[in-house]
């Protein structure tokens, strides 16, 4: 079984030299830990940043500069700076390579839910609707089942959709999926998992 | 006729009212126009529409318009972080109206571009499309967005010359120059009043034409969220 360490760096993998990638807040932040030094990796964050570089020390925290998580962050020689509307141009326009983000669930054919549980409090959806839609390549990293043991890999989502038919690929606890149009499909099980208990913890539709 | 006002409470003389809708610069506490904020409350005007990223938190950035309930309308992406906010919210005293992130700089950009909608495949098949025109482009849906054109826009920068063109610092920049474009009326304000020629015209974010007012001001620039390096 994976920790929220070897999720992000499994995802980490699937990051090509040259690539633009934005990263979502939770684990997905964890990825950039994992991309090899040799690679040419450009982060995006959608507040209007590319070439986002690690977090300050305590000298260089500048309130003028943040990630979309508001996190206090730093510049790199090759960063550059522009609008919310050229941010979501990048996106929407399909010129990000891969999007790396959190979820609540996901259904077999490709549906992500992840921002609202209605009852709850709403916080909004963000940017995450233009990066599901926009982005080229979408990856989710999640546990597979809720606290209660429930799925979340299911065959309709319950919850209200943050994009519809939107997820390429799946990172959980028990290994790597992609959803291809029968269903989800095991890539790789994660060290000491094995396919009995994916089958007893995957409602959707799995393809083996 | 300068475009530079003494005092934020002078720059806004005669262009707020109640209802009014107005468009802010800034994302999360990054690139706010505090002193307009604050101005705004001083002059008690209401029912306020609001389509700002964010609206900031408890006791500074819009937040503070939320206090007073000077605020009838926010439209926003996400409004985490303020607790009067959702007070407010869930006991129906404030109406709140979601956009994607994109959809809300896209409203913005395209209302001050003088184009009425867009479509777009953002918000396909969640609730932000229901009650939209759908419509197929080379095989893909689309939903239609209308843009948002505001009575006011308050934006911050950080340098500004006295003919209106404006620089932006680093994520600062964020919402301001979309918001800038979609106002009927708009207002900067700046760190630094520099003079007309002193800005390089290849390095302006926002042309002059852009903003009708301009004042100088101090910024608190609170961090929301201080993360350092491990």
């Amino acid at each position: 079984m994976w920790d929220r360490n070897e999720m992000a760096a499994r995802a980490a993998k699937e990051i090509k030299d040259g690539m633009y990638v934005n990263l979502g807040i939770g684990i997905p932040t964890l990825v950039s830990n994992f991309i090899p030094k040799n690679l040419n990796v450009t982060l995006q964050s959608e507040n209007g940043m590319l070439g986002m570089g690690p977090f300050p020390k305590e000298n260089e925290v500048d309130p003028d500069l943040i990630n979309a998580g508001k996190q206090t962050i730093t510049e790199l020689d090759k960063t550059s700076y522009f609008s919310s509307a050229d941010s979501f141009a990048m996106i929407r326009g399909g010129h990000i390579d891969m999007a790396i983000l959190g979820a609540m669930e996901v259904s077999d054919s490709g549906d992500l839910a992840n921002w609202m549980i209605p009852g709850k409090l709403v916080k909004g959806m963000g940017g995450a609707m233009d990066l599901v839609s926009g982005v080229r390549r979408v990856i989710v990293i999640m546990d597979h089942t809720n606290k209660k043991g429930e799925s979340k890999l299911l065959k309709e989502c319950t919850l209200p959709l943050t994009g519809k038919g939107v997820v390429d690929s799946l990172i959980t606890n028990y290994g790597m999926f992609d959803i291809v149009s029968e269903g989800i499909k095991i890539i790789e099980i994660a060290d000491g998992a094995n396919l009995e208990q994916i089958k007893a913890v995957t409602e959707g539709n799995l393809v083996i | 006729m300068s475009k530079v006002f003494p005092s934020a409470r002078e720059a806004l003389d005669g262009l707020v009212f109640d209802g009014m809708k107005i468009a802010a610069g800034g994302f999360g506490l990054c690139g706010i126009p505090e002193e307009l904020i604050e101005a705004i409350r001083a002059l008690k005007v209401k029912d306020l529409v609001i389509a700002s990223n964010n609206a900031g938190v408890d006791n500074f950035g819009i937040g503070i318009l939320l206090q007073t309930k000077q605020v009838k309308k926010m439209i926003a992406s996400y409004v985490g972080e303020n607790a009067e906010f959702m007070r407010q919210y869930l006991s129906g005293e404030l109406e709140l109206e979601f956009n994607p992130q994109g959809t809300l700089a896209e409203r913005m950009r395209a209302g001050g571009a003088g184009i009425p909608g867009f479509y777009t495949k953002t918000g396909v098949g969640t609730v932000i499309a229901e009650g939209k025109e759908h419509k197929d482009f080379k095989g893909k849906t689309y939903i239609l967005e209308e843009s948002f054109v505001a009575d006011l826009a308050i934006v911050k920068a950080w340098k500004g010359d006295p003919e209106g063109n404006l620089v932006y610092r680093k994520t600062a920049r964020n919402f301001n120059p979309n918001a800038a474009t979609c106002g009927k009326t708009c207002i900067a304000e700046v760190e630094e009043i520099v003079p007309v020629g002193s800005l390089d015209p290849d390095h302006i974010h926002t042309p002059g034409i852009f903003v009708n007012r301009l004042i100088l001001g101090e910024h608190e620039k609170r961090i929301e969220n201080r993360t350092l390096t491990e």
